[in-house]
Order: C-alpha cells, then structure tokens, then sequence
C-alpha cells in the first residue's frame, strides 16, 4: 500500500493530460476557487467531490473555459492541456471547447431531431464530408453512447421526447460525436432514476478506454464506483486528491474523512 | 339631493359602519383580540363593504335604468302629428330633454318660479321668451306637446331622483346593521372580506370584458345598417373607392379592396423595415450585449416605443417624405411625385415597430433555456452559430407570434398613414405613389358633414368591423402560437 502513492506521483509527472497549476476564480469580488493545483491522467475517471458550493463545478468550466460566457468571472493562473496553456490568448475557446467536451447536469437534447443533435457538432465543424460521413459519425456515436439500438429506428424524432436517462446519452453522443479527447461531465446523473443512472456509470466506465473523463459528482458512492481517482474539494480549496481506493479508505486529511463518512456536507 | 352628497352619505354610512362594527367585535370577545377569529379590523372592513356595495350597484343600476323608463313614458305622450317630416321620434325626444333641463336650471336660477314651471296650461311663448331670457338655450318655438311632454319628463325625473337617494341610503343602513348583526367573536370576518375582494376584483375584470363586447355590438348594429343599403359584394369586391359626399344616396363607390391594399401595402414595407432591425437588436441585446450595454440600450429602445404616434407621422411629414423626393423624385431617379407614399409612411411606421417587435423578441430569446447555449457552446459552437441553430429554431414560434402583435399595429395604425400615405385610394404596385389605409379612410368618412344615416357615413363601421375582424383573426393566431411555444419549456 505504501508504495501505491509514490508509483502515481511519478507516472502523473511524466504524462497526465490535464495540468493546473496555482488556479484562481473570481465571480466578482468574490474568490471562488483558490490555488488549485491537480494532474489528471490521460484515459482515466477523474471525480470531482464535495460539499454543494465548494467550487467544483466552477473549477470543471474553467477547464473547457466555459466560464468565458459568464461577463464576471475571471481565471488566474495556468491550465495545460497536453502541455498547451488554454488560457494563452492565441488558443480560441471554441476550437478548445471542440476537444474538451461538456456534458451537463440537466439533460439539454436541442430542440431538433434525434440525428440532427448528433450531426450538430460535426456541421458545424466539418468533420464530414458528405452525408455518408456524417451518417457513420451520427451511428457510431450513438453506438458508442449505447443509444443506437434504442433509437436507431426513429433518428427523425425530437430529442426532447426521449426519458430522461436517453436524452442524458443523447448528450453523451452528442459531445462524443465531435471527437474530444477530454470529456468534462457535471453531475451527469442528478436528474435521473438509478435504473437510468447505472446505465450512465456503466457507459462512462467504457468511455475510459478513449477519453479523459473529468465527472463532478455528489454521490460519493458514484465516485467510488465509476472513478480511479477523486478530488475533494472545499470551500474553493482542492483539500485532498488521490487515487479513489485511497481517499475513500484512508484520507489524509479530517476534513475528507468527516465529508466521505458524512459528519457534514 | 345631488348624486355628490348621496356618494357621501353612503361613505359616511361605510364609515361608521366600520367604526362600529370593529368596537363590536372587540366588545363581544370582551376586548380580547385572540379571542376573536379574525382581526378586529377585519370585521369593520366586513360592515362597511355589505353598507356600501350594495347601495353603489343599486345606484348604478337605478341611474341606467331611470332614463328608459322615463323616456318610454314620455314618449307616450308625443302624438305621431308632432314628427315632423325628415324627423324622427329620438329628435323629438332629445328636444323634450333639452326643454327640461332648460325649465330645471331656470327653475334653479330663479327665472320662473315653481308653479309657473310645472304649469300644464303656461303660455308657449311665454315660456319659450323666458327659457331665452334665462340664458337657457331653446332651438325653436316650443309646441305644446313638448312643453307637457317637458314637464312630465321634469317630474319624473324628480320623483325618481327621490325614490332612488331614499332607496340606497335604506340599502346602505340595511347593510351595514346586516352586517353589524354578523359580527361576533367567532364570525369568520376574514373569509368573507376576502369573498367581497374577490367579487370586486372579477367586477373589474368584467367590465373591461363587456366594453369589448359593447364596443363590438355597435359596430355590428350599424355595419349591419350599412349593408342593409349598400350591397355587401360591391362592398368587398368593388375595386374603386370613391364616396360622393354631396348628393344624398348619390352614386359612391365604397369598395374596400383598395384600401384594404393600401393597408397590407403600407403594413408589408413596415414589417419589412422593423422585423428584420428588431429581431437583430434582440439578438444583440439579448446574446452578445455586457449586462451594462442591455441596461442602458433597452430602456432607450423602449422610448421609442413611447413617441405618439401622431410625432411619428411629423416626423414622416416633415423630414422622410422630403428626403425621399429628393432621391425618387423629379430631380432624382423621377418615379416619386410628391412626399406622400406607401414608402414615406412605411418605413416610419416600421421605425415605430422596431421596439415592439425587438422587446417581445428579446423577452423570447431570453426564455430559451440557458442549458440550450451551453449545450452549443460546449460543443465548440460560436456565438453565431448557437443563434442560428439552436436559440433561433427555439424562438421561431415566439418570434412569429411578436411579428403577428406587430402586423396586426401596423395595420391599425392611423396617424402615420393620414400623415405619411395621403388620402388618395389608390391601387397600384408603385410604393412611391401615395395611397390610403382603413383606418385613415374612417377618419375621413367620419369628420365629415355627410348625414350620418347616409352609406358614405356608414361604411366606416364596416370599415372599421372588417378590419376588426382582420386584426383580432392576427391576433388569435399570433397568441396561438405564441402559446404552443411557452408549453414547450415549462
């Protein structure tokens, strides 16, 4: 067990995917998320816990920058992504935000046709040549999601008319369909059934193979099954971060082990 | 007794009423307020609303029917000899009331005493000089029928004026000791105070609801006169309009056609000026703007939407009509012969539109859920894009419901038209030539001398139903739509 930390240490040093380094938030005046240092590792399930308000979600925006949409919030400090610093002014938020995807709390299918949610990154983006192109991105999507055999006969349909836990792997598909190599994913699960919600961990545990999935979460149950390591977060501050099996049986830190056996939070 | 003083009375009657019926309440729970169901002001409130609202309906009630009754009355005594030819027994009538009212304030003024005012067998022109003299206007000789007729009419209404102050002071006291009588410690004052604002606030909202139905009603009634005497299919299908104000039933021509073309015309060149600039300052304001820009830029589009319309058509008048002839005109391009056009009026009226159109788009695009931008953006989508494909499609329903709202005030819209368009009615496809609209061609036939029996009088009220009914079908529509589209996201 001992020597577990010190094996991740150097492989997160050599070749982690995501690097912040001294990370500040203001939404004005106030300081949301305070010197934020954390490596994630490519190919892999990052979870994001902690009590509501404590940052986590905030510090997910801005690794997709996000944020920008909001005229108050301000970013310091720097975040790489495969060693390039997104915050450099010569990077455009919207080429970044094709290869860092987003999937939402609130499933938010458009308000089109099941295909045409799908097809609407690869449109805008040109990813395909011609109809048969962008007719292979839309099914291998939603393969990928696990949606294709469930609606592979009515792609013509609204999105908005699926259940809940659909129109959450719509989104999936969705983001997977413009090809990130980073999924960002902010409480995928809070608005569904646990039917619904274990489909979406099982799905997520495949994506592993391809993407770096960064999931905020307020289950820690969810965290501690879907993901191989887990950020704690509180009060703005990044309180504790290590491989899932750790955090969960032996924090390093009291305030980690009163919010993960649930003395507050 | 004056209306002023009986108001007063029964305000007077409410305000003792609650007085006493507070101190009641508060007595008969032994001046213990928690043993009383409600507060004490509650129960006050209860006496004085069963004093005064049923003494203010019957008031009102007493105060409309009273002049039927009396004119039915009267009416029985005018023989059939005493119409004149061209007359009419509502013109007899109206002179009956005019005799009366001279006799009461004569009467008050102290010109004629009592008796010699209700004096069946006074001089007719005596009464006649007097009335004169009095300063109390007489249009003609007075006969003798009317002057009986006069008189009866000044007695009734006395009598009835009477009846009416003695009847609403009973019902007001009845009221107010009803409720006195009420009010007990465990009577549940609050609910029926709150009973008694219900009432009143659907008494409100019905009276907007009956204007409507009456002002409907009246047009119906003359649009129906007007038909009665001009064919209806000439009417609708007529291609020339041209009213003959001078010889009586001479030979007009009313149909709509043309102005119901003027109208689209001017409507179309509006909407084709405001849907357009609106919809983007919406998109501008609503998705690209800082929060200070959108604070300030908003309630300055809005002022626009507060200039009457009247300074609008000053501003067609004066400044657009003249720009334009010096572009379209003689010494210009030669296809535009005098400030009055379809264009003058239509691109100040779009200007007029353009907050209407851009307030309601924007309210709309701000209703789009802001998990629908941030699905796109997260995407890799621009802002562009995102208004384009996501948050467009989203509005469309709205948007089409704004810009139906916004048609259907192009089309109502007078002033700018009377200013702006000219009078001529006119059919042609030249927007540089002036024409004319519905509702300036109601104006028109209305402010006229032309005998008000007559159809170049009368097809104003069909005018005025027609476009009535082409406005209220837009606005269906438009609230239609604009309905589907809000259960979308609720």
């Amino acid at each position: 067990m001992n020597e577990m930390p010190k094996f991740e240490q150097a492989t997160e040093m050599t070749e982690s995917k995501i690097s912040a380094k001294k990370v500040q938030v203001y939404y004005g005046d106030t300081h949301a998320i305070k010197d934020v240092d954390i490596e994630i590792q490519p190919r892999s399930v990052t979870a994001f816990i902690g009590p509501s308000g404590c940052g986590k979600s905030t510090f997910l925006r801005t690794l997709n920058r996000m944020n920008d949409t909001i005229d108050i919030c301000r970013v310091q400090g720097s975040i790489k992504i495969d060693g390039e610093d997104i915050y450099d002014p010569k990077v455009d938020p919207v080429q970044l935000r094709a290869k860092v995807g987003m999937v939402f709390q609130k499933p938010n299918p458009f308000p089109k046709s099941i295909y045409d949610n799908v097809a609407y990154g690869p449109r805008i983006h040109g990813l395909a040549r011609n109809k048969a192109q962008l007719d292979d991105i839309v099914s291998s999507s939603l393969q990928k999601a696990g949606l294709w055999d469930e609606v592979k006969d009515r792609l013509s349909e609204p999105g908005t008319g699926m259940s809940g836990g659909q129109q959450q792997r719509l989104c999936i598909a969705r983001a997977i369909a413009v090809s990130p190599e980073v999924i960002l994913m902010d409480e995928p699960c809070s608005a569904l059934d646990p039917i619904a919600t274990a489909k979406i961990e099982e799905l997520i545990d495949e994506l592993r193979a391809n993407y770096t999935i960064v999931i905020v979460t307020h289950s820690m149950q969810q965290a501690a099954r879907v993901s191989q390591r887990t950020a704690f977060f509180h009060l703005g501050v990044l309180v504790e971060e290590g491989s899932t099996d750790n955090i969960f049986t032996n924090p390093e830190d009291k305030r980690t082990q009163d919010y993960i056996t649930g003395r507050f939070g | 007794m004056s209306l002023f003083w009986l108001f007063l009375i029964i305000l007077a009657i409410a305000l003792v009423g609650y007085v006493l019926g507070r101190a009641r309440a508060l007595s008969s729970a032994g001046g213990e307020r928690s043993a009383l169901h409600s507060l004490p002001s509650y129960y006050g409130a209860n006496v004085a609303m069963k004093a005064a609202v049923p003494a203010f309906l019957l008031l009102v009630i007493w105060l409309l029917a009273q002049p039927f009754y009396v004119n039915s009355e009267v009416s029985g005594l005018i023989p059939d000899t005493e119409i004149a030819e061209g007359s009419s027994r509502d013109l007899v009538l109206a002179e009956v009331r005019r005799a009366a009212r001279g006799l009461e304030n004569a009467v008050r003024s102290g010109a004629m005493t009592e008796e010699f005012a209700s004096n069946a067998r006074a001089d007719i022109s005596d009464v006649t000089t007097r009335l004169k003299e009095a300063g109390q206007i007489v249009t003609s000789e007075i006969s003798q029928p009317i002057l009986i007729a006069a008189q009866r009419y000044r007695s009734l209404s006395s009598i009835g004026n009477f009846y009416m102050s003695i009847a609403v002071i009973l019902i007001a006291i009845g009221g107010a000791l009803w409720g006195l009588r009420e009010t007990k410690a465990e009577f549940r004052a609050r609910n029926t105070v709150e009973l008694g604002m219900r009432a009143i606030l659907v008494g409100a909202a019905s009276i907007a609801i009956l204007t409507t139905i009456g002002i409907v009603l009246s047009l119906v009634f003359n649009t129906a006169e007007f038909f009665r005497i001009y064919p209806a299919s000439d009417f609708f299908f007529g291609l020339t309009w041209a009213p003959s104000f001078s010889g009586r039933g001479g030979t007009s021509e009313l149909g709509i056609i043309p102005l119901l073309w003027g109208t689209f015309y001017i409507s179309f060149v509006a909407l084709a000026v405001a849907v357009p600039i609106g919809l983007f300052a919406a998109i501008y304001l609503a998705e690209y703007a800082s929060s200070r820009v959108r604070s300030t830029a908003k309630p300055l589009l809005e002022i626009l939407a507060g200039i009457p319309t009247i300074v609008y058509g000053l501003f067609a008048l004066l400044t657009v009509g003249p720009l334009l002839v010096s572009v379209f005109g003689d010494n210009g391009i030669g296809i535009m012969k005098a400030g009055t056009s379809v264009m003058t009026a239509g691109l100040v009226m779009g200007v007029m539109l353009i907050p209407f159109v851009s307030s309601l788009s924007d309210d709309i695009i701000n209703a789009v859920p802001q998990a629908m931008r941030d699905g796109s953006y997260g995407l890799g989508a621009t802002k562009s894009e995102t208004v384009k494909q996501v948050i467009l499609p989203a509005a469309l329903p709205g948007i089409v419901g704004a810009v139906l709202l916004a048609a259907s005030r192009a089309i109502g819209e007078t002033m700018i038209v009377v200013l702006g368009a000219g009078a001529a009615a006119r059919l042609s496809l030249n927007p540089f030539e002036a024409m004319t609209t519905v509702t300036a061609k109601i104006v028109s036939q209305l402010t006229g001398d032309a005998d008000f029996a007559s159809p170049v009088a009368l097809v104003a009220f069909a005018l005025g139903m027609t476009l009535f009914v082409v406005t209220l079908g837009l606005n269906i529509v438009a609230l239609y739509i604009v309905r589907k589209y809000r259960e979308q996201y609720d």
